[in-house]
């Protein structure tokens, strides 16, 4: 039936030995199917992820959301786990690409998958989404207003996030970018940047900056959702996974 | 957007959390997305002990103004106490 799906919290492989919590959601039915990485936001693998999570599933796609603080704070509750996180300085790149690359292997691996893969990231999810489809064999990728993807990080901040100019060329699947003009983090200016780098390097870039948004235009709990944007941005998202995820 | 940057200060002192009191011994400081407050940001302060585990915490979220008014009280009620009662 249309609306049936299956979620459990589980855990999956990450990096050689690892194993981290995940939550995972799958739509009912024998069909072929895709699959995506639900990235959660810096505050953590909290409801509103877990919602994207079933809401792919809704869409048809089995999806995991990687808890990506499962090391840091096992266990604990989003909001307290993020804050430890935050007070140790936050997780490197290279832990984000293990976990990320851990939640493709246990998508590809199964009964249903037809071996595509996608990945979706919010706010700072959306630089890691971009980060992760350069350094990983994906099939399509969703990057919501990640800031730092071009651009330069202030020099005096305490993570040691950076732009991703030299991990660009390495780009392995379309990248779908959705934006807000008011938006400064990433900035209009930046997002161009990051369009002419893309088109430079011969890579696949759809994009869309909607005017009247801002930061975080998806987030149906904060004062910057913007229904328009937000909704129009869930069909382009439906669409572009059902060019690139689909098929047997 | 998540702004990442956090200031930390050691702290000596307690703090009632969900399960008592403990022993605080940091707190994070930073402006970025609350968990609660109805607001885009706010300025976030996590009080913590670190090994008693991520749930040993006490948290804030202030508007901007709040937060500075805050800071200037505590900044002023320290002010107003007798230098011999300060330890």
């Amino acid at each position: 039936m249309l609306g049936d799906l299956t979620a459990q919290t589980l855990e999956i492989g990450s990096g050689d030995s690892d194993r981290i919590e995940a939550y995972a959601a799958s739509p009912g039915g024998e069909q072929s199917r895709g699959g995506v990485v639900v990235i959660h936001h810096m505050p953590g693998y909290d409801r509103g992820s877990k919602e994207m999570t079933r809401r792919l599933a809704d869409l048809g796609y089995d999806a995991v959301c990687p808890n990506l603080y499962s090391r840091q704070a096992p266990g604990a509750e989003p909001d307290d786990a993020s804050a430890a996180v935050r007070a140790q300085g936050g997780i490197t790149d290279q832990q984000l690409v293990d976990d990320v690359a851990g939640a493709a292997a246990y998508l590809r691996s199964l009964p249903h998958s037809n071996g595509k893969v996608g990945v979706i990231g919010h706010c700072s999810g959306g630089r890691q989404s971009v980060l992760a489809a350069c350094r990983i064999d994906l099939d399509a990728a969703v990057d919501c207003y990640g800031a730092y993807v071009t651009g330069q990080v202030p020099p005096d901040w305490p993570l040691k996030v950076g732009p991703l100019y030299d991990d660009l060329p390495n780009l392995s699947c379309p990248l779908l970018g959705l934006f807000g003009d008011d938006d400064s983090h990433p900035s209009p200016d930046q997002v161009q940047e990051l369009a002419e780098l893309l088109e430079r390097h011969t890579k696949d870039f759809d994009y869309t900056s909607y005017a009247g948004a801002g930061h975080g235009f998806f987030a149906v709990d904060r004062p910057s959702y913007r229904v328009d944007a937000a909704v129009e941005g869930w069909r382009r998202i439906e669409a572009f996974y059902g060019r690139h995820l689909r098929g047997a | 957007m998540c702004t990442y940057t956090t200031e930390r200060v050691d702290l000596s002192g307690s703090a009632k959390g969900p399960n008592g009191w403990f022993t605080a011994t940091t707190a994070s400081v930073y402006y970025d997305h609350p968990v609660h407050a109805p607001a885009g940001h706010t300025l976030n302060i996590d009080v913590l002990a670190p090994k008693l585990g991520p749930s040993a915490r006490v948290a804030l979220e202030l508007s901007a103004d709040s937060a500075r008014a805050l800071a200037s009280a505590i900044v002023a009620a320290l002010g107003a106490v007798p230098s011999d009662l300060l330890e």
